[in-house]
């Protein structure tokens, strides 16, 4: 028997499951054992014998377990627009997809960039969330773009990393103190790379904007942000991660970039995976994103870059719209997609239409988020905190806005019948989510 | 005309929003009442004031005057009542969005909304939550469909056909819905199609539109049977796409001499209103090839084809 038999009443023994976690090599048939909260082991040598007689168990009938997913790209609306969304509102549509601990954002009224408002969301987690919650902070105060925020406080007061967000900060010499300010704290600067003054457009810039009469977005507006923060980073050694990448040649600049030996990561919306730009079709508002949606040959390149590890991480990029910002016309209807519900049943058809092994997209979900980020979670190990999913990955359902735990309904996904799911989301041993048909 | 006339369908569409709704064949239709109209619709006889007792509601977030005067005419030739909203001036400002507007008229019950906006795809939104036939009357950047109608049916009246002859379309393509809807007709209708303007006034993309793609005016005007030339948008072209208008009037401006490139007799046109001395020169606008009075008489004619078209699939509906 595995632990200290006297506490084994909180115990809980997941048995007869497949246990996938990249960061200990599990892929395979096995079990997960837990006590107030933690992971006591995992693997095959869970079993009922070893879990003692005292510990609840449950039959996992095969499905998968997998460390819950560190999503690192949330929106929410609070503070200031808690009509499209609230942390709990967020964390129960995360606890439905398997996300454990939601990013968010700074990208709120007021803007996450003090110390104070820090402390503030993450009292609110605290006491209204079901998932964890930690947050970004802003690089410039106000995201205005013109002043660094207070980032060692920031970081002292819980902020995991810096961003500016759905915005690139476009002044060069800022970004290069922000970066080397940075790196004294060793806290990662998180980039939406997007060079503005290019990336006036409403959707891919190409043909279908242009039959479509829409203002586009070139790819190259984002390599060429992303070139230019590359250099910085060389100069200054900050860890640099880029929140999304949408093209085909930024995969390549960052491939290049990580066989030179710099500290970059990247991450990819899990939209531009599975999504492209002709699923925009008669001005279908839930399909404007920001970065756009690009081409079927730039999606497949995300694919093939996500397979070789050239992208590190997937994200939802959960953006909850209300009515009143997407039944607009394209031009005029905001940006974003709500995703926390979706991202892992999305990621699951690369698994089953585009070959990607599911190792690898739990990799990128969990551990690799995790550890960009300095978290423990991220990983099926003894000692680690009992934050996992348990997956049926041949479950059908369809996604509805009934269905959809977030106050928005902005989901791109609507309407579709996705393959597989999460059946039950744990959260520091405590079942937060389980799935009932 | 005195019994009452048969009124078989044109077309199946519930809607005239785009020209890609419309087979070849269903336009030769459209174009061939629209002739009919040309001829008659000023003085129809009352068995032919089909829309007597309908409603057309013009709803026109974008000002045009010309525009929306000749759907006007065109419905009250028909026998409609026309109602004109300029909504720019109303509920717009007072935060009102355009589907709030949509489902405030159609609780007025219109059996037509003619619509004007300054957004590519607001037509269409709009017509997924109206219960009437809804008319393009221009979308942003992305068709202007009747424009294009009148366009070929005064080639038509010119030529006799569209099939084969030589249309360049000159200028900036790049913000134009009539240049698109022209394009997609035109091709459509085996005309062969041209695009001549810088490289800044072309859209991405522009050579998989079945067209042939020039930068200077000497080369596009070549051969051309007909020359179509769109209105520069001055204010937000000067230093932006192109360096001035004198530089632009001086590569691209219609004048007497460029004309004379093209084939003898190619028409001239222009969907209006004019920038003179910029894209086209006055001598050549008002000069003997030019169509462009024609054209707005023939806008009111095809509008009313339009009309009793989507009339007809709705009485066939209704049925």
């Amino acid at each position: 028997m595995i632990g200290d038999p006297a506490r084994s009443r909180s115990r809980k023994a997941y048995l007869n499951a497949h246990v996938l976690s990249p960061a200990q090599g599990l892929n395979g048939k096995g079990g997960v054992l837990i006590e107030d909260g933690w992971i006591l082991a995992a693997g095959t040598g869970v079993t009922k014998e070893s879990a003692g007689a005292s510990a609840q168990v449950i039959d996992c009938k095969g499905r998968i377990i997998a460390p819950g997913l560190v999503d690192m790209r949330v929106f929410t609306g609070e503070p200031g627009s808690e009509y499209r969304e609230t942390l709990a509102s967020a964390s129960q549509a995360a606890a439905a997809g398997g996300v454990t601990t939601m990013i968010i954002m700074p990208n709120t009224q007021p803007v996450i960039d003090d110390a104070a408002i820090v402390d503030y969301v993450l009292r609110r987690a605290r006491d209204t969330a079901t998932v964890r919650v930690f947050p970004m902070a802003a690089i410039t105060k106000g995201l205005s773009g013109e002043l660094l925020a207070e980032i060692g406080l920031l970081k002292q007061a819980g902020a995991v990393a810096v961003t500016d967000g759905v915005k690139s900060v476009a002044n060069a010499n800022l970004f290069r103190r922000a970066l080397t300010y940075a790196r004294d704290f060793d806290l990662p600067v998180v980039a939406h790379a997007e060079e503005p003054s290019l990336a006036g457009g409403v959707m891919n810039a190409g043909e279908t904007a242009s039959r479509l009469g829409l203002s586009g977005n070139p790819a190259m507006a984002e390599v060429i942000m992303i070139e230019r923060d590359l250099r910085l980073v060389e100069m200054t050694g900050a860890r640099y991660h880029v929140s999304q990448i949408s093209s085909a040649l930024s995969a390549t600049v960052i491939k290049a970039a990580k066989a030179r030996g710099l500290p970059v990561t990247c991450g990819v919306s899990i939209n531009h995976l599975v999504l492209n730009e002709n699923d925009i079709g008669a001005y279908r508002t839930f399909f404007k994103l920001s970065p756009p949606l690009r081409t079927e040959t730039d999606r497949r390149a995300l694919v093939e870059a996500l397979a070789d590890g050239t992208i590190d991480a997937i994200v939802s990029s959960h953006d909850p719209q209300s009515d009143d910002t997407k039944r607009l016309p394209f031009a005029e209807a905001a940006f974003g997609a709500v995703g926390l519900e979706t991202m892992l049943s999305a990621a699951l058809s690369l698994h089953h239409n585009d070959g990607v092994p599911l190792a690898r997209l739990v990799e990128a979900m969990s551990q690799t988020p995790a550890r960009i980020l300095g978290l423990e979670t991220g990983r099926l190990a003894a000692g680690a905190p009992a934050d996992f999913v348990v997956i049926d990955p041949t479950l059908s359902w369809k996604v509805e806005d009934q269905s959809l735990r977030s106050q928005s309904k902005n989901s791109p996904f609507e309407y579709r019948t996705l393959e597989g799911r999460a059946v039950e989301t744990v959260v520091a041993g405590r079942t937060v989510y389980a799935y009932s048909a | 005309m005195t019994s009452t006339p048969a009124r078989p369908p044109l077309f199946k569409a519930q809607h005239l929003l785009a020209i890609n709704d419309f087979s070849p064949i269903e336009i030769q239709e459209l174009l061939d009442l629209s002739q009919f109209y040309a001829e008659h619709g000023k003085s129809l006889p009352a068995n032919r004031r089909f829309l007597g007792g309908q409603t057309q509601v013009n709803l026109f977030f974008e000002n045009s005057t010309r525009t929306q005067s000749s759907f006007e005419i065109a419905g009250k030739r028909l026998g409609a009542d026309v109602m004109n909203m300029a909504v720019s001036t109303s509920s717009l400002s007072k935060g009102e969005t355009v589907l709030d507007t949509a489902v405030t008229i159609n609780a007025m019950h219109p059996d037509f909304l003619v619509v004007r906006h300054q957004s590519s795809g607001a037509v269409e939104l709009l017509a997924q939550k109206v219960s009437c036939a809804v008319i393009n009357a221009g979308d942003g950047q992305h068709e202007h469909p009747t424009q294009a109608l009148l366009d070929a049916l005064t080639i038509r009246r010119h030529y006799g056909k569209l099939e084969g002859l030589t249309v360049a379309i000159c200028g900036d393509i790049l913000h134009s819905r009539v240049a698109r809807s022209n394009i997609h007709l035109l091709t459509k209708m085996g005309a062969r199609v041209r695009c001549v303007a810088p490289s800044t006034l072309l859209p991405s993309g522009i050579g998989n539109f079945g067209v042939e793609v020039f930068r200077r005016m000497e080369d596009g005007l070549k051969g051309a049977d007909v020359v179509m030339m769109l209105r520069l948008q001055v204010e937000r072209m000067s230093g932006a796409f192109v360096p001035s208008l004198r530089e632009y009037y001086q590569f691209y401006g219609l004048s007497e001499a460029r004309l004379r490139i093209a084939n003898d007799k190619a028409l001239v046109m222009h969907p209006g209103p004019m920038n003179r001395g910029v894209e086209i020169d006055s001598s050549v606008a008002d000069g003997m090839q030019s169509v462009i009075r024609e054209q707005v008489e023939m806008g009111v004619a095809v509008r009313m084809a339009v009309l009793d078209g989507l009339d007809r699939v709705r009485q066939g509906d209704a049925a």
